[in-house]
Protein backbone atom coordinates (compact mmCIF):
# COMPACT_ATOMS: atom_id res chain seq x y z
CA UNK A 1 0.00 0.00 0.00
CA UNK A 2 2.69 2.36 0.63
CA UNK A 3 3.32 3.19 -3.24
CA UNK A 4 -0.21 4.06 -3.09
CA UNK A 5 0.14 6.21 -0.47
CA UNK A 6 3.65 7.72 -1.15
CA UNK A 7 2.32 8.81 -4.73
CA UNK A 8 -1.14 10.18 -3.36
CA UNK A 9 -0.79 13.58 -4.76
CA UNK A 10 -0.40 11.96 -8.32
CA UNK A 11 -3.08 9.77 -8.08
CA UNK A 12 -5.28 12.59 -6.84
CA UNK A 13 -3.91 14.68 -10.00
CA UNK A 14 -4.36 12.06 -12.40
CA UNK A 15 -8.15 11.00 -10.97
CA UNK A 16 -8.20 15.35 -11.54
CA UNK A 17 -7.87 14.49 -15.26
CA UNK A 18 -10.52 11.24 -15.14
CA UNK A 19 -13.54 13.57 -13.05
CA UNK A 20 -13.12 16.56 -15.16
CA UNK A 21 -12.88 14.65 -18.72
CA UNK A 22 -16.18 13.01 -16.76
CA UNK A 23 -17.74 16.04 -15.89
CA UNK A 24 -17.32 18.40 -19.28
CA UNK A 25 -17.74 14.82 -21.62
CA UNK A 26 -20.79 14.74 -19.24
CA UNK A 27 -22.47 18.33 -19.32
CA UNK A 28 -21.32 17.78 -23.59
CA UNK A 29 -22.59 14.49 -24.40
CA UNK A 30 -26.01 15.76 -22.34
CA UNK A 31 -26.80 18.85 -24.27
CA UNK A 32 -25.88 16.85 -27.51
CA UNK A 33 -27.69 14.11 -26.74
CA UNK A 34 -31.08 16.17 -25.91
CA UNK A 35 -30.99 18.00 -29.05
CA UNK A 36 -30.35 14.35 -31.24
CA UNK A 37 -33.75 13.35 -29.19
CA UNK A 38 -35.41 16.37 -29.84
CA UNK A 39 -34.10 15.84 -33.59
CA UNK A 40 -35.19 12.64 -33.97
CA UNK A 41 -38.47 12.27 -32.57
CA UNK A 42 -39.30 16.27 -33.64
CA UNK A 43 -41.57 17.28 -37.21
CA UNK A 44 -38.31 17.82 -39.61
CA UNK A 45 -37.28 14.76 -42.01
CA UNK A 46 -34.26 15.89 -42.49
CA UNK A 47 -33.56 16.12 -38.87
CA UNK A 48 -34.94 13.30 -37.71
CA UNK A 49 -32.75 11.34 -40.32
CA UNK A 50 -29.68 13.38 -39.56
CA UNK A 51 -30.34 12.29 -35.66
CA UNK A 52 -30.69 8.48 -36.73
CA UNK A 53 -27.47 8.39 -38.61
CA UNK A 54 -25.56 9.95 -35.78
CA UNK A 55 -27.11 7.52 -33.19
CA UNK A 56 -26.70 4.50 -35.78
CA UNK A 57 -22.61 5.56 -36.67
CA UNK A 58 -21.14 6.87 -33.90
CA UNK A 59 -23.27 4.20 -31.32
CA UNK A 60 -21.92 1.18 -33.15
CA UNK A 61 -18.25 2.35 -33.51
CA UNK A 62 -16.17 1.57 -31.26
CA UNK A 63 -15.30 4.35 -28.45
CA UNK A 64 -11.03 4.46 -28.95
CA UNK A 65 -11.51 4.53 -32.66
CA UNK A 66 -14.14 7.79 -32.50
CA UNK A 67 -11.60 8.85 -29.97
CA UNK A 68 -8.51 8.18 -32.25
CA UNK A 69 -10.47 10.23 -35.29
CA UNK A 70 -10.54 12.96 -32.92
CA UNK A 71 -6.86 12.74 -31.55
CA UNK A 72 -5.15 11.76 -35.30
CA UNK A 73 -7.40 12.06 -38.20
CA UNK A 74 -9.66 14.96 -37.79
CA UNK A 75 -6.30 17.29 -37.72
CA UNK A 76 -5.59 16.15 -40.65
CA UNK A 77 -9.16 17.38 -42.24
CA UNK A 78 -8.31 21.01 -40.30
CA UNK A 79 -10.10 19.77 -37.48
CA UNK A 80 -7.58 20.73 -34.57
CA UNK A 81 -8.03 21.46 -31.34
CA UNK A 82 -4.76 23.90 -30.42
CA UNK A 83 -6.19 26.95 -29.81
CA UNK A 84 -6.92 25.36 -26.28
CA UNK A 85 -4.63 25.44 -23.56
CA UNK A 86 -5.28 25.72 -19.97
CA UNK A 87 -3.14 25.18 -17.38
CA UNK A 88 -4.38 24.77 -13.53
CA UNK A 89 -1.59 24.83 -11.26
CA UNK A 90 -1.98 22.76 -8.15
CA UNK A 91 0.24 21.75 -5.28
CA UNK A 92 0.69 18.36 -6.97
CA UNK A 93 1.52 19.93 -10.49
CA UNK A 94 -0.31 21.64 -13.37
CA UNK A 95 -3.15 20.12 -14.66
CA UNK A 96 -2.74 20.79 -18.18
CA UNK A 97 -6.16 21.12 -20.73
CA UNK A 98 -4.45 21.09 -24.18
CA UNK A 99 -5.52 20.25 -28.27
CA UNK A 100 -4.88 15.73 -26.98
CA UNK A 101 -7.67 16.62 -23.67
CA UNK A 102 -9.75 18.69 -26.06
CA UNK A 103 -9.63 16.06 -28.84
CA UNK A 104 -10.12 13.44 -26.11
CA UNK A 105 -13.03 15.52 -24.78
CA UNK A 106 -14.88 15.77 -27.63
CA UNK A 107 -15.04 12.45 -28.44
CA UNK A 108 -16.45 11.29 -25.26
CA UNK A 109 -18.97 13.84 -25.56
CA UNK A 110 -19.82 12.98 -29.44
CA UNK A 111 -19.72 8.93 -28.21
CA UNK A 112 -21.57 9.25 -24.81
CA UNK A 113 -24.32 11.70 -26.93
CA UNK A 114 -25.47 9.03 -28.62
CA UNK A 115 -26.10 7.17 -25.69
CA UNK A 116 -27.89 9.98 -23.95
CA UNK A 117 -30.32 10.80 -27.10
CA UNK A 118 -31.54 7.17 -27.21
CA UNK A 119 -32.22 6.92 -23.27
CA UNK A 120 -34.39 10.08 -23.53
CA UNK A 121 -35.86 8.45 -26.57
CA UNK A 122 -36.93 5.65 -24.54
CA UNK A 123 -38.10 8.16 -22.15
CA UNK A 124 -40.03 10.21 -24.62
CA UNK A 125 -41.64 7.15 -26.45
CA UNK A 126 -42.89 6.11 -22.64
CA UNK A 127 -45.13 9.57 -22.03
CA UNK A 128 -48.17 9.13 -23.86
CA UNK A 129 -49.14 10.49 -26.45
CA UNK A 130 -51.98 12.68 -25.36
CA UNK A 131 -49.38 15.07 -23.13
CA UNK A 132 -47.54 16.50 -26.64
CA UNK A 133 -51.18 16.76 -28.22
CA UNK A 134 -53.01 18.69 -25.24
CA UNK A 135 -49.63 20.96 -24.82
CA UNK A 136 -50.33 21.10 -28.75
CA UNK A 137 -53.89 22.12 -28.18
CA UNK A 138 -52.62 24.90 -26.18
CA UNK A 139 -50.66 26.69 -29.23
CA UNK A 140 -47.33 25.53 -27.76
CA UNK A 141 -44.97 25.03 -31.01
CA UNK A 142 -43.22 21.93 -30.97
CA UNK A 143 -39.83 23.40 -29.13
CA UNK A 144 -42.36 24.67 -26.40
CA UNK A 145 -44.53 21.00 -26.13
CA UNK A 146 -40.95 19.50 -25.42
CA UNK A 147 -39.26 21.65 -22.97
CA UNK A 148 -42.00 22.34 -20.97
CA UNK A 149 -44.46 19.21 -20.96
CA UNK A 150 -42.44 16.25 -22.71
CA UNK A 151 -38.91 16.18 -21.96
CA UNK A 152 -39.26 16.99 -17.86
CA UNK A 153 -41.74 13.92 -17.92
CA UNK A 154 -39.35 12.15 -20.19
CA UNK A 155 -36.56 12.95 -18.10
CA UNK A 156 -37.75 11.50 -15.21
CA UNK A 157 -38.38 7.87 -16.74
CA UNK A 158 -35.05 8.64 -18.45
CA UNK A 159 -32.72 9.21 -15.46
CA UNK A 160 -32.34 5.28 -14.39
CA UNK A 161 -30.67 4.84 -18.02
CA UNK A 162 -29.31 8.43 -18.20
CA UNK A 163 -27.57 7.45 -14.71
CA UNK A 164 -26.12 4.03 -16.44
CA UNK A 165 -24.50 6.35 -19.28
CA UNK A 166 -22.92 8.51 -16.93
CA UNK A 167 -21.59 5.50 -15.50
CA UNK A 168 -20.58 4.40 -18.67
CA UNK A 169 -18.58 7.48 -19.61
CA UNK A 170 -16.46 8.00 -16.24
CA UNK A 171 -15.28 4.50 -17.03
CA UNK A 172 -15.13 5.36 -20.53
CA UNK A 173 -12.10 8.23 -19.40
CA UNK A 174 -9.70 5.49 -19.27
CA UNK A 175 -9.96 5.18 -22.64
CA UNK A 176 -8.17 8.99 -22.95
CA UNK A 177 -5.51 7.68 -21.35
CA UNK A 178 -4.27 5.62 -24.17
CA UNK A 179 -4.21 8.72 -26.28
CA UNK A 180 -2.35 10.71 -23.99
CA UNK A 181 -4.04 12.30 -21.21
CA UNK A 182 -2.41 11.68 -17.83
CA UNK A 183 -5.54 10.25 -16.13
CA UNK A 184 -6.19 7.24 -13.67
CA UNK A 185 -5.82 4.81 -15.39
CA UNK A 186 -1.90 5.82 -17.18
CA UNK A 187 -1.31 6.43 -13.26
CA UNK A 188 -2.32 2.76 -12.58
CA UNK A 189 0.19 1.47 -15.07
CA UNK A 190 3.03 4.04 -13.82
CA UNK A 191 3.07 3.31 -10.73
CA UNK A 192 2.99 -0.82 -11.32
CA UNK A 193 5.97 0.13 -13.32
CA UNK A 194 7.42 1.64 -10.45
CA UNK A 195 6.80 -1.25 -8.07
CA UNK A 196 5.65 -4.43 -9.65
CA UNK A 197 5.42 -6.74 -6.84
CA UNK A 198 2.81 -3.69 -5.63
CA UNK A 199 0.45 -4.63 -8.48
CA UNK A 200 -2.20 -6.43 -6.36
CA UNK A 201 -2.46 -3.21 -3.78
CA UNK A 202 -2.30 -0.06 -6.86
CA UNK A 203 -5.36 -1.96 -8.50
CA UNK A 204 -7.67 -2.38 -5.58
CA UNK A 205 -6.45 1.53 -4.79
CA UNK A 206 -7.54 2.57 -8.11
CA UNK A 207 -10.54 -0.11 -8.24
CA UNK A 208 -11.73 1.77 -4.67
CA UNK A 209 -11.67 5.28 -6.45
CA UNK A 210 -13.35 4.28 -9.42
CA UNK A 211 -15.92 2.15 -7.28
CA UNK A 212 -16.45 5.86 -5.03
CA UNK A 213 -16.89 7.84 -7.73
CA UNK A 214 -19.65 5.70 -9.89
CA UNK A 215 -21.23 5.44 -6.15
CA UNK A 216 -21.55 9.39 -6.36
CA UNK A 217 -23.16 9.14 -9.71
CA UNK A 218 -25.47 6.46 -8.35
CA UNK A 219 -26.41 8.26 -5.14
CA UNK A 220 -26.89 11.12 -7.35
CA UNK A 221 -29.00 9.89 -9.85
CA UNK A 222 -31.29 8.60 -6.86
CA UNK A 223 -31.75 11.79 -5.19
CA UNK A 224 -32.87 13.54 -8.80
CA UNK A 225 -35.41 10.23 -9.23
CA UNK A 226 -36.44 11.06 -5.63
CA UNK A 227 -36.90 15.10 -6.48
CA UNK A 228 -38.63 15.17 -10.17
CA UNK A 229 -41.16 12.28 -9.03
CA UNK A 230 -44.49 13.00 -9.94
CA UNK A 231 -46.64 12.96 -6.74
CA UNK B 1 -66.99 47.50 -53.86
CA UNK B 2 -70.07 47.42 -51.43
CA UNK B 3 -70.37 48.14 -47.87
CA UNK B 4 -71.50 44.73 -47.83
CA UNK B 5 -68.71 42.59 -49.20
CA UNK B 6 -65.72 44.75 -46.96
CA UNK B 7 -67.62 43.66 -44.22
CA UNK B 8 -66.97 40.03 -45.37
CA UNK B 9 -63.77 40.01 -45.87
CA UNK B 10 -63.26 41.77 -42.59
CA UNK B 11 -61.95 38.84 -39.94
CA UNK B 12 -63.81 38.59 -37.22
CA UNK B 13 -66.93 39.86 -39.46
CA UNK B 14 -70.20 39.01 -37.93
CA UNK B 15 -71.87 37.77 -40.89
CA UNK B 16 -69.61 34.65 -41.90
CA UNK B 17 -69.44 31.64 -39.70
CA UNK B 18 -66.70 31.19 -36.94
CA UNK B 19 -65.79 27.71 -38.46
CA UNK B 20 -66.33 26.69 -41.96
CA UNK B 21 -65.54 23.30 -43.48
CA UNK B 22 -65.63 22.99 -47.23
CA UNK B 23 -64.74 20.29 -49.63
CA UNK B 24 -62.68 18.59 -46.75
CA UNK B 25 -61.06 15.10 -47.78
CA UNK B 26 -59.10 12.88 -45.29
CA UNK B 27 -57.71 9.36 -45.82
CA UNK B 28 -56.17 6.50 -43.63
CA UNK B 29 -54.50 4.70 -46.43
CA UNK B 30 -57.35 3.14 -48.16
CA UNK B 31 -59.64 4.16 -45.51
CA UNK B 32 -61.52 7.42 -46.25
CA UNK B 33 -62.42 8.84 -42.87
CA UNK B 34 -63.62 12.06 -44.06
CA UNK B 35 -65.44 12.08 -46.99
CA UNK B 36 -66.83 15.71 -48.09
CA UNK B 37 -67.41 17.90 -45.16
CA UNK B 38 -69.37 20.71 -45.51
CA UNK B 39 -69.92 22.29 -42.06
CA UNK B 40 -70.38 25.91 -40.94
CA UNK B 41 -70.51 27.04 -37.17
CA UNK B 42 -72.00 30.18 -36.15
CA UNK B 43 -70.32 32.75 -33.52
CA UNK B 44 -72.49 30.89 -30.60
CA UNK B 45 -73.37 28.25 -31.91
CA UNK B 46 -73.65 24.76 -30.11
CA UNK B 47 -73.42 22.05 -32.57
CA UNK B 48 -73.61 18.19 -31.18
CA UNK B 49 -71.45 15.49 -33.59
CA UNK B 50 -73.22 12.19 -32.83
CA UNK B 51 -72.76 8.70 -35.12
CA UNK B 52 -71.60 4.99 -34.27
CA UNK B 53 -67.79 4.50 -33.26
CA UNK B 54 -65.29 4.88 -36.85
CA UNK B 55 -67.82 7.53 -38.20
CA UNK B 56 -64.58 9.80 -38.45
CA UNK B 57 -66.14 12.37 -35.28
CA UNK B 58 -62.72 12.36 -33.36
CA UNK B 59 -61.01 13.04 -36.90
CA UNK B 60 -63.21 15.44 -37.67
CA UNK B 61 -62.42 17.37 -34.34
CA UNK B 62 -58.98 17.00 -34.85
CA UNK B 63 -58.73 18.01 -38.19
CA UNK B 64 -60.46 21.62 -36.81
CA UNK B 65 -57.17 22.51 -34.64
CA UNK B 66 -55.22 20.59 -37.16
CA UNK B 67 -53.63 17.67 -35.04
CA UNK B 68 -54.58 15.58 -38.22
CA UNK B 69 -53.97 17.18 -41.72
CA UNK B 70 -56.56 17.13 -44.41
CA UNK B 71 -56.20 15.69 -47.73
CA UNK B 72 -58.42 18.26 -49.69
CA UNK B 73 -60.62 21.09 -48.99
CA UNK B 74 -60.75 24.05 -46.68
CA UNK B 75 -61.13 25.08 -42.92
CA UNK B 76 -61.37 28.26 -42.16
CA UNK B 77 -61.16 29.89 -38.42
CA UNK B 78 -62.85 33.04 -38.32
CA UNK B 79 -62.29 33.50 -41.89
CA UNK B 80 -59.32 32.36 -41.92
CA UNK B 81 -57.47 29.49 -43.47
CA UNK B 82 -56.13 26.77 -41.17
CA UNK B 83 -51.90 27.88 -41.22
CA UNK B 84 -49.87 24.80 -43.14
CA UNK B 85 -47.59 24.90 -39.58
CA UNK B 86 -44.92 26.67 -37.83
CA UNK B 87 -45.75 29.81 -35.49
CA UNK B 88 -49.18 30.96 -37.06
CA UNK B 89 -50.12 27.61 -36.94
CA UNK B 90 -49.48 27.49 -33.08
CA UNK B 91 -51.35 30.66 -32.80
CA UNK B 92 -54.75 29.19 -34.18
CA UNK B 93 -54.75 26.27 -32.13
CA UNK B 94 -54.27 28.86 -28.93
CA UNK B 95 -57.25 29.96 -30.43
CA UNK B 96 -59.00 26.68 -30.26
CA UNK B 97 -59.69 25.34 -27.38
CA UNK B 98 -59.69 20.92 -27.01
CA UNK B 99 -60.85 19.02 -24.51
CA UNK B 100 -60.00 15.02 -24.90
CA UNK B 101 -61.83 11.94 -23.89
CA UNK B 102 -59.10 10.84 -21.48
CA UNK B 103 -58.00 14.58 -20.47
CA UNK B 104 -54.31 14.89 -21.05
CA UNK B 105 -53.85 16.89 -18.04
CA UNK B 106 -49.96 18.01 -18.02
CA UNK B 107 -49.07 14.52 -15.33
CA UNK B 108 -46.07 16.76 -14.13
CA UNK B 109 -48.29 19.79 -13.14
CA UNK B 110 -50.24 20.74 -10.73
CA UNK B 111 -53.88 21.51 -11.09
CA UNK B 112 -53.20 25.35 -11.38
CA UNK B 113 -49.96 24.78 -13.37
CA UNK B 114 -52.19 23.24 -15.90
CA UNK B 115 -54.09 26.10 -16.42
CA UNK B 116 -51.69 28.78 -16.45
CA UNK B 117 -48.67 27.05 -18.42
CA UNK B 118 -51.01 27.95 -22.01
CA UNK B 119 -51.21 31.75 -20.66
CA UNK B 120 -47.92 32.05 -19.31
CA UNK B 121 -45.94 30.83 -22.16
CA UNK B 122 -47.92 30.90 -25.35
CA UNK B 123 -50.03 34.10 -24.23
CA UNK B 124 -46.90 35.68 -22.47
CA UNK B 125 -49.01 36.69 -19.45
CA UNK B 126 -47.51 37.30 -16.14
CA UNK B 127 -47.66 34.89 -13.74
CA UNK B 128 -49.50 36.46 -11.45
CA UNK B 129 -52.39 37.37 -13.84
CA UNK B 130 -52.31 34.43 -15.34
CA UNK B 131 -52.51 32.74 -11.64
CA UNK B 132 -55.37 34.92 -10.47
CA UNK B 133 -57.67 33.61 -13.78
CA UNK B 134 -56.90 29.93 -13.42
CA UNK B 135 -57.90 30.55 -9.80
CA UNK B 136 -61.37 32.28 -10.77
CA UNK B 137 -61.64 29.71 -13.83
CA UNK B 138 -61.05 26.33 -11.54
CA UNK B 139 -63.65 27.48 -9.32
CA UNK B 140 -66.13 28.69 -12.06
CA UNK B 141 -65.98 24.52 -12.40
CA UNK B 142 -65.98 23.90 -8.97
CA UNK B 143 -62.18 22.34 -7.95
CA UNK B 144 -60.61 25.42 -7.05
CA UNK B 145 -59.78 23.63 -3.36
CA UNK B 146 -58.02 21.53 -5.39
CA UNK B 147 -55.36 23.94 -6.94
CA UNK B 148 -52.13 22.38 -5.49
CA UNK B 149 -52.84 18.84 -6.42
CA UNK B 150 -51.63 16.82 -9.30
CA UNK B 151 -53.87 15.27 -11.86
CA UNK B 152 -53.85 11.78 -10.46
CA UNK B 153 -54.29 12.80 -7.06
CA UNK B 154 -58.59 13.66 -8.59
CA UNK B 155 -61.21 11.60 -9.67
CA UNK B 156 -61.86 11.53 -13.56
CA UNK B 157 -64.64 14.00 -13.09
CA UNK B 158 -62.50 16.54 -11.56
CA UNK B 159 -59.77 16.02 -14.06
CA UNK B 160 -62.05 16.82 -16.81
CA UNK B 161 -63.11 20.04 -14.98
CA UNK B 162 -59.60 21.03 -15.08
CA UNK B 163 -59.32 20.13 -18.58
CA UNK B 164 -62.17 22.45 -19.73
CA UNK B 165 -60.67 25.46 -17.23
CA UNK B 166 -56.93 24.64 -18.91
CA UNK B 167 -59.06 24.86 -22.76
CA UNK B 168 -60.63 28.35 -21.61
CA UNK B 169 -57.64 30.24 -20.07
CA UNK B 170 -56.35 30.60 -23.38
CA UNK B 171 -59.56 32.57 -23.78
CA UNK B 172 -60.65 30.61 -27.14
CA UNK B 173 -62.86 31.58 -29.99
CA UNK B 174 -64.01 28.00 -29.78
CA UNK B 175 -63.88 25.02 -27.86
CA UNK B 176 -64.06 21.35 -29.25
CA UNK B 177 -65.17 18.46 -27.13
CA UNK B 178 -64.46 14.75 -27.98
CA UNK B 179 -66.45 12.48 -26.24
CA UNK B 180 -65.75 14.47 -22.65
CA UNK B 181 -67.42 12.04 -20.83
CA UNK B 182 -67.21 8.60 -22.27
CA UNK B 183 -64.05 7.97 -19.63
CA UNK B 184 -66.49 8.88 -16.72
CA UNK B 185 -67.87 6.70 -14.44
CA UNK B 186 -71.79 7.68 -14.53
CA UNK B 187 -72.09 9.40 -11.36
CA UNK B 188 -69.41 11.95 -12.35
CA UNK B 189 -71.10 12.54 -15.93
CA UNK B 190 -73.68 15.09 -14.84
CA UNK B 191 -70.45 17.27 -13.35
CA UNK B 192 -68.49 17.65 -16.46
CA UNK B 193 -72.22 18.44 -18.34
CA UNK B 194 -73.32 20.81 -16.21
CA UNK B 195 -70.04 22.91 -16.99
CA UNK B 196 -70.67 22.55 -20.79
CA UNK B 197 -73.99 23.64 -20.75
CA UNK B 198 -73.27 26.55 -18.01
CA UNK B 199 -70.46 27.24 -21.00
CA UNK B 200 -73.23 26.91 -23.70
CA UNK B 201 -75.59 29.57 -21.76
CA UNK B 202 -72.38 32.58 -21.39
CA UNK B 203 -72.11 31.64 -25.99
CA UNK B 204 -69.05 29.65 -25.77
CA UNK B 205 -69.22 28.83 -29.50
CA UNK B 206 -68.71 24.90 -28.77
CA UNK B 207 -68.87 21.86 -31.15
CA UNK B 208 -69.47 18.59 -29.22
CA UNK B 209 -69.05 14.92 -29.92
CA UNK B 210 -71.02 13.21 -27.49
CA UNK B 211 -73.66 10.72 -27.27
CA UNK B 212 -75.86 12.38 -24.49
CA UNK B 213 -78.73 13.34 -25.62
CA UNK B 214 -79.81 15.37 -22.63
CA UNK B 215 -76.88 17.70 -23.55
CA UNK B 216 -77.74 17.77 -27.06
CA UNK B 217 -82.11 18.47 -25.89
CA UNK B 218 -79.96 21.17 -23.40
CA UNK B 219 -77.81 23.16 -25.23
CA UNK B 220 -77.38 22.47 -28.73
CA UNK B 221 -78.61 24.58 -31.72
CA UNK B 222 -78.15 21.47 -33.86
CA UNK B 223 -76.88 18.01 -34.06
CA UNK B 224 -74.74 17.13 -36.98
CA UNK B 225 -74.83 13.07 -37.64
CA UNK B 226 -71.85 11.21 -38.86
CA UNK B 227 -71.81 7.96 -40.46
CA UNK B 228 -68.69 6.09 -42.49
CA UNK B 229 -66.99 9.48 -42.60
CA UNK B 230 -69.69 11.45 -44.44
CA UNK B 231 -72.45 13.67 -42.71
CA UNK B 232 -75.46 12.18 -43.58
CA UNK B 233 -77.91 14.34 -41.70
CA UNK B 234 -78.09 17.69 -39.81
CA UNK B 235 -81.19 19.03 -37.57
CA UNK B 236 -82.06 20.54 -34.47
CA UNK B 237 -82.26 18.52 -31.75
CA UNK B 238 -85.37 17.91 -30.87
CA UNK B 239 -86.21 16.51 -34.75
CA UNK B 240 -83.20 14.60 -34.71
CA UNK B 241 -84.37 12.73 -32.19
CA UNK B 242 -87.65 12.56 -32.13
CA UNK B 243 -87.85 11.96 -36.14
CA UNK B 244 -84.62 11.47 -37.99
CA UNK B 245 -84.81 11.00 -41.73
CA UNK B 246 -82.45 9.11 -42.78
CA UNK B 247 -82.53 5.03 -42.28
CA UNK B 248 -78.79 5.13 -40.45
CA UNK B 249 -79.66 7.53 -37.83
CA UNK B 250 -82.90 5.45 -36.95
CA UNK B 251 -80.84 2.59 -36.99
CA UNK B 252 -78.14 4.35 -34.67
CA UNK B 253 -80.54 5.88 -32.46
CA UNK B 254 -82.55 2.90 -32.35
CA UNK B 255 -79.19 1.48 -30.89
CA UNK B 256 -78.26 3.89 -28.33
CA UNK B 257 -81.90 4.24 -27.01
CA UNK B 258 -82.10 0.67 -26.51
CA UNK B 259 -79.53 0.90 -23.35
N1 LIG C 1 -54.09 7.38 -36.95
C1 LIG C 1 -54.91 6.56 -37.63
N2 LIG C 1 -54.44 5.71 -38.56
C2 LIG C 1 -55.25 4.90 -39.25
N3 LIG C 1 -56.57 4.85 -39.09
C3 LIG C 1 -57.13 5.67 -38.18
C4 LIG C 1 -56.32 6.56 -37.40
N4 LIG C 1 -57.13 7.26 -36.57
C5 LIG C 1 -58.39 6.81 -36.82
N5 LIG C 1 -58.39 5.86 -37.78
C6 LIG C 1 -59.56 5.21 -38.33
O1 LIG C 1 -60.40 6.21 -38.88
C7 LIG C 1 -61.75 5.90 -38.61
C8 LIG C 1 -62.41 7.07 -37.92
O2 LIG C 1 -61.83 7.21 -36.64
P1 LIG C 1 -62.36 8.27 -35.58
O3 LIG C 1 -62.31 9.62 -36.19
O4 LIG C 1 -61.57 8.07 -34.34
O5 LIG C 1 -63.85 7.84 -35.38
P2 LIG C 1 -64.86 8.16 -34.19
O6 LIG C 1 -64.25 9.22 -33.34
O7 LIG C 1 -66.10 8.61 -34.88
O8 LIG C 1 -65.08 6.89 -33.46
C9 LIG C 1 -61.78 4.63 -37.82
O9 LIG C 1 -62.05 3.56 -38.70
C10 LIG C 1 -60.38 4.52 -37.27
O10 LIG C 1 -60.01 3.18 -37.12
MG1 LIG D 1 -63.71 9.16 -31.33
Amino acid sequence: MDVVWEHREAIALAFAYTVLLFLIAGVGSTILGTLLAGMRVGPIPVLRWAGAGYVTLVRNTPLVIVIIFFRYAAPKIDLKFNFIDVVIPTGAGDIRLNNIFAACTVGLTMYTAAFVCEALRSGINAVPLGQAEAARAVGMPFGGVMRHVVLPQAFRASIPPLANVQIALIKNTTVAGALGVAEAFVRMRGLINIDATARIPIFIAFAAIFVVLVEIISFAAHRLERRVRVA
Amino acid sequence: MTVQEESAAAPGGTGQPLVRLTGVQKHYGNLHVLKDIELDVARGEVVVVIGPSGAGKSTLCRAINRLETIDEGDIFLDGQPLPQEGKALARLRADVGMVFQSFNLFAHKTVLENVTLGPIKVRKKSKAEADKRGKELLDRVGVGHQAGKYPAQLSGGQQQRVAIARALAMDPKVMLFDEPTSALDPEMIKEVLDVMVDLAERGMTMIVVTHEMGFARTAANRVVFMADGAIVETADPETFFTNPESDRAKDFLGKILKH
